[in-house]
């Protein structure tokens, strides 16, 4: 099957693997998917006081689809605020990335992680 | 020498075809060569044609320690399947509607098994054991007054594994049941005798042998006689049993490179062996590296190999330069791994992680030794970067985790 040139670039090059300590009250943690389907992405993010996402990590098992979708994630939400990262869609990550219908699921697995994310960060803090 | 990248590592699917087999395709198909149409019976071009499709047949005949009268030819292990499960059920039916298979057979004749299910005949799928095998004695147990077929296959095409086919036609013979055997994998890697091994029907193909595509045959016993009912009508060649014109140059490069598989079954399976166990010395020092299906009961050429945490599709695209074969179905819509693998009872993790690499005739220590290099550094990249790997790093048991599966 054939990837786009921005897929193989993600995949090549991940950027922002790695992992955060999950137990820190400023980073929020996702992990979403089963390996039973093929992929599990695990998306860490870093947020200061006032709510603004300053770095971002990520680790996936799964197809070069999915390494590249939240790849691509951990860039996009860098800098913004929670609510603006909670608004990145699906659709936006799979047209980037031109991602064909059978590899749809993978977009739609990375946005659900940045909402894990987000919803583990606003759990800590709202303890 | 340099190596040429890709380098090909899935005999399994499919081989070149041997530039002997080619030689002799070729002299079959123009105004010079041997075009005539072997049905042709007023001339010289049609008893040319018609001799060297008779010579051909001999030669798959002698494969199998078989009478040239015994073989069919087809377009391919896929009709011949057809043609057998459907044509003995059909013919059969009177005498009872009971079919035995396995639950990893090829699609051919699990396809073809649903379909005759759709008619009202009832199935029994066999479940392996944890190494891909099935048990004579499952065989045994399974088989009812109204059975009339028991269809299993010799060599598993995904993890290469061997029945024990002489002691299930034992059993089938015994109990006056037609016993089926797709057999596509086998020609050219296992010896095949359909005397002690007692088989009424098998399914070959010459692809996998360094044929050419789009041929195969179906051997089909006549003492004791086995009748079944034709699946293409139309003119009555071969015996009734499969219509439409004859390929000369299909069927003379099928015959060759049986006879060829033949003549070299002792030093194809010893190059092959020798590339597996340079292959598995290359990659044993990785950790979590494991064979599916039985390593004692097994093709040479075959290796189906999981690489724990890393996802095989991911892992084929870092091999760019490796033509391998991945149990994952990523790209299917159902995200269901092998169903191979998954039954053997293979975890998730493993059954996506699995790799198919087969060797054959063409292949070079040089070209494994490269693909072990390649391994070594797509494996460890990708570990890198799985959530899985750091987890098991951890020691954390993947089982006690509730996945939301989606």
């Amino acid at each position: 099957m054939a990837y786009s040139d921005k897929v193989i670039d993600h995949y090549e090059n991940p950027r922002n693997v790695g992992k955060m300590d999950a137990d820190s009250d400023n980073v929020g943690t996702g992990m979403v998917g089963a390996p039973a389907c093929g992929d599990v992405m695990r998306l860490q993010i870093q947020v200061s006081d006032d709510g603004i996402i300053e770095d971002a990590k990520f680790k996936t098992y799964g197809c070069g689809s999915a390494i590249a979708s939240s790849s691509l994630l951990t860039e996009w939400v860098k800098g913004k605020t929670l609510d603006e990262a909670g608004e990145i869609k699906n659709t936006q990550i799979a047209e980037e990335l031109a991602l064909p219908p059978v590899k749809i699921h993978c977009s739609v697995l990375a946005e659900d992680a940045i909402k894990a994310a987000i919803t583990d960060l606003r759990e800590k803090r709202s303890q | 020498m340099s190596l040429q990248l890709p380098i090909y590592f899935d005999y399994s699917a499919t081989t070149p075809v041997d530039p002997r087999v080619a030689e002799a395709m070729m002299n079959c198909l123009t105004m010079a060569g041997n075009f005539g149409n072997p049905a042709s019976r007023s001339h010289a071009f049609g008893w040319k044609a018609e001799e060297a499709v008779e010579q051909a047949r001999q030669n798959v005949a002698d494969y199998l320690n078989a009478d040239a009268r015994e073989i069919v030819w087809t377009s391919g292990a896929t009709e011949s399947d057809n043609l057998a499960i459907k044509g003995l059920a059909h013919f059969n039916h009177k005498r009872g509607k009971h079919i035995i298979t396995s639950k990893i057979e090829h699609k051919a004749v699990l396809d073809t098994c649903r379909q005759l299910e759709r008619e009202g005949y009832e199935l029994t799928y066999l479940e392996p054991d944890n190494q891909g095998l099935i048990a004579p004695q499952q065989v045994a147990d399974a088989i009812r007054e109204d059975t009339t077929v028991v269809s299993l296959m010799h060599v598993n095409n995904e993890i290469g594994v061997v029945n024990d086919i002489a002691a299930i036609g034992e059993i089938c013979r015994e109990r006056k049941v037609f016993f089926h055997v797709d057999a596509a994998q086998s020609p050219g890697k296992l010896p095949i005798d359909v005397e002690t091994m007692k088989i009424d029907a098998i399914s070959l193909c010459a692809h996998k042998a360094y044929g050419p595509k789009g041929v195969g045959a179906l051997y089909v016993r006549r003492k004791p006689r086995v009748r079944l009912e034709a699946q293409i009508h139309g003119g009555g060649h071969e015996r009734g049993m499969r219509s439409g014109t004859l390929p000369t140059h299909q069927i003379v490069g099928m015959g060759e490179a049986f006879r060829l598989a033949k003549l070299e079954i002792d030093q194809d399976r010893e190059h092959a062996l020798a590339l597996r166990d340079r292959f598995l010395a290359g990659v044993k020092d990785m950790e979590e590296v494991h064979i599916n299906g039985s390593f004692d009961q097994r093709v040479p050429h075959n290796l189906n190999v999981s690489f724990a945490f890393v996802e095989g599709e991911s892992l084929i695209m870092s091999l760019k330069d490796l033509a391998v074969s991945s149990g994952s179905a990523c790209t299917s819509a159902s995200l269901e791994p092998s169903y191979v693998l998954r039954a053997l009872g293979l975890s998730d993790e493993l059954a996506h992680s699995s790799l198919r690499f087969s060797f054959g005739r063409f292949t070079t220590a040089e070209e494994v030794d490269y693909a072990v290099g390649q391994v070594h550094l797509a494996v460890e990249k990708l570990r890198e970067l799985s959530p899985l790997w750091d987890m098991h790093k951890d020691g954390i048991d993947l089982n006690s985790i509730e996945w939301a599966a989606h």
